[in-house]
């Protein structure tokens, strides 16, 4: 079960992520983001305090904008993951990709 | 430590995999390993039944692999039966993650995970029946 929250706050659009991602639901993942940059975001931040599990499928979504993001100059930064969950992050080296912070103000200030 | 043998079966479909979740979660519950392993190793098992349910099952909810999860001193061992299109991610050379962000692609990263996660993967099929067992070594 997943949900995802979008909320504003000073020009930075935060997405709550809650519960698990895996391959039956990643796409819901995949619309909120292309959604956001449809209207136009330039800071996504990804508050990932009540997100419990994340398999390759979520991975890969957030993977799949790098690029893109890159040439748009669309800042993305994810925060509060679990040890958990972030242990999985460097498992693959996605930390050395993505941004990630401890918590939503060291992300506000990075 | 008592001897322990668990299965499942899993319907081809990729809501099944909150159920596989739970039923590894019970499963290893029972263990003594830590709570950043549990979590690794359920998602190697996730990932190697997601890859089969979506390219070698296209989500058929008629289709069914089975799990058999065996405690062997020392290591624990996930047998993963399906009668699906062949797939032996042994043969698979897992992608650069660069070139993985570079092609948008969205794949071939369960792989590295089920890779670096487990200590050793074994595959064969034998007669239109595949067995990947996955195993995972621990101090008992």
């Amino acid at each position: 079960m997943l949900t995802i929250e979008t909320q504003i706050e000073n020009g930075h659009h935060i997405l709550f992520l809650k519960g698990e991602v895996d391959a039956s639901n990643s796409v819901i993942l995949d619309e909120a983001i292309t959604k956001l940059v449809t209207d136009g975001s330039s800071s996504i931040l990804v508050d990932g305090t009540g997100l419990e599990y994340i398999s390759s499928a979520g991975l890969g979504v957030f993977m799949s904008y790098l690029e893109d993001f890159q040439e748009k100059e669309i800042d993305l930064k994810i925060f509060s993951l679990s040890d958990r969950v972030f242990e999985v992050f460097k498992i693959l080296g996605l930390d050395q990709l993505i941004q990630i912070y401890p918590d939503k103000k060291t992300a506000l200030l990075a | 430590m008592p001897e322990m043998k668990h299965q499942m079966r899993i319907s081809c479909q990729t809501t099944a995999l909150s159920e596989l979740r739970v039923f590894l979660k019970k499963t290893l519950g029972e263990l003594r390993i830590s709570d950043i392993d549990q979590h690794q190793i359920t998602l190697a098992v996730e990932e190697v039944c997601a890859n089969l349910i979506i390219h070698s099952h296209n989500c058929n909810a008629l289709d069914y692999i089975e799990l058999n999860v065996k405690q062997n001193p020392g290591k624990l061992i996930f047998e993963i039966t399906d009668e699906g299109k062949a797939f032996n991610m042994l043969d698979y050379e897992v992608p650069d993650l660069n070139k993985v962000k570079g092609e948008k692609r969205k794949g071939g990263l369960g792989i590295i995970l089920v890779k670096k996660i487990m200590d050793e993967i074994e595959f064969e099929s034998n007669k239109g029946t595949n067995t990947c067992r996955l195993i995972k070594w621990f101090q008992s």
